[in-house]
């Protein structure tokens, strides 16, 4: 295995460009090196002028995420030895704004994910004195996938749709939502549901199943998707064939 | 450096790649999506070819025959051929990925994905033999 291998990583710089353009780094390539230890090993000894978010080198903190050879990665979980012999190509993740090099604007995704109320809503809250909302194994098994997410929209940039149309909720955010619903604690499925049921929240998503298979952490969100889809049409049958139940 | 670039003090210039057009075909995944999104084009023109159907029958059985020979021409075949590859392809597609829309519970154990995808499977083969019944005439 070589020792060295070659980071084809892009650079943009406002100030000085209009295009996003590539510099190289040989950056050492040991067995146990992740792609953000190459762009640590730039920014320390090479070129501290190259710009990306980290935070936490384990898969948790979700900041780490860009497009690895055209994929959407964590980079603390990729390693560098898988790209051999090189060069491998970094860029930032697809389909947002970028503000410099290697780090994208947020913001849309974070006020997506504020409208569809990612907490557990309740009509009324019980006393302290009652104690809990106490949850059976099997209830939390119902949402415990979908609250694995850990906001690194991957899943967003894999995503045509999102894309194409930057008005779609998206499926970290649906995915959330679904979370809240599956929730035995939550009762705010119906307040959702208003957000979602738009044509920019579930009904945009044409199942690509893109998120599903570039997210880190098994959330699927292209199911949660797709289950919300069943559960809203379902509802929707049962409001015409009976009305009083209708909310 | 080019001229309209410059330093911006209060706010970033953020740049906004486009999406390119052609965005289908960088990428397996997306071209099979898109493939299957164009299948449902097959899956409406086999409903206009039955009502062809059913209009030619209604008309008498000169009629029938013309919708027979036409049915027969080259052109039509091709077309048939290919769209029920594409009808297949759709159906196939769907029912793989009916395992992630549904979450079976038997029981209150979640009922495993491949199992729902073949009791879809089933049923689609119980609906065809049906069909083939009604049609080859078992009922009589």
């Amino acid at each position: 295995m070589a020792d060295t291998i070659i980071m084809k990583v892009a650079r943009y710089r406002p100030e000085h460009e209009d295009e996003i353009t590539f510099e190289e780094y040989e950056v050492p390539c040991p067995r146990d090196w992740v792609v953000l230890d190459g762009l640590n090993y730039i920014k320390d000894r090479v070129d501290g002028t190259l710009s990306y978010r980290w935070s936490c080198r384990m898969g948790i903190c979700g900041s780490c995420g860009m497009t690895v050879n055209g994929e959407p990665q964590l980079t603390c979980a990729t390693f560098l030895a898988d790209y051999g012999p090189g060069p491998v190509r970094v860029e930032p993740l697809s389909n947002f704004p970028v503000v410099r090099d290697l780090v994208v604007e947020l913001g849309d995704f974070m006020r997506k994910l504020v409208s569809v109320k990612p907490w557990i809503v309740r009509e009324e809250e019980k006393p302290l004195s009652e104690g809990e909302y106490l949850q059976t194994p099997e209830e939390l098994g119902e949402y415990k996938q979908y609250s694995m997410c850990i906001n690194c929209m991957l899943c967003y940039a894999a995503c045509p749709v999102y894309g194409l149309d930057p008005t779609f909720v998206g499926p970290a955010a649906i995915a959330l939502a679904q979370r809240y619903n599956l929730d035995s604690r939550d009762q705010g499925a119906a307040e959702r549901l208003d957000i979602l049921s738009q044509h920019s929240g579930i009904w945009g998503c044409t199942f690509v199943g893109e998120c599903t298979r570039v997210c880190p952490k098994n959330v699927d969100p292209a199911g949660a998707i797709q289950r919300y889809k069943l559960t809203t049409a379902l509802e929707t049958v049962k409001s015409f064939v009976m009305p009083w139940r209708a909310r | 450096m080019s001229d309209r670039s410059g330093f911006t003090e209060y706010h970033p210039r953020w740049l906004r790649p486009r999406m390119s057009t052609y965005w289908w075909l960088t990428r397996w995944s997306h071209f099979r999506f898109i493939l299957r999104e164009l299948s449902s084009v097959f899956v409406a023109w086999f409903v206009v070819y039955f009502l062809i159907l059913v209009h030619a029958v209604s008309r008498g059985p000169a009629s029938y025959q013309a919708f027979l020979d036409w049915s027969g021409s080259a052109a039509v075949l091709v077309l048939n051929v290919v769209g029920l590859a594409f009808v297949v392809f759709h159906a196939v597609t769907w029912f793989t990925l009916a395992p992630q829309a549904m979450a079976v519970r038997v029981g209150g154990r979640r009922v495993p994905g491949f199992i729902v995808a073949a009791s879809n499977y089933l049923a689609w083969a119980v609906a065809s033999a049906g069909v083939a019944w009604l049609l080859l005439g078992g009922w009589r």
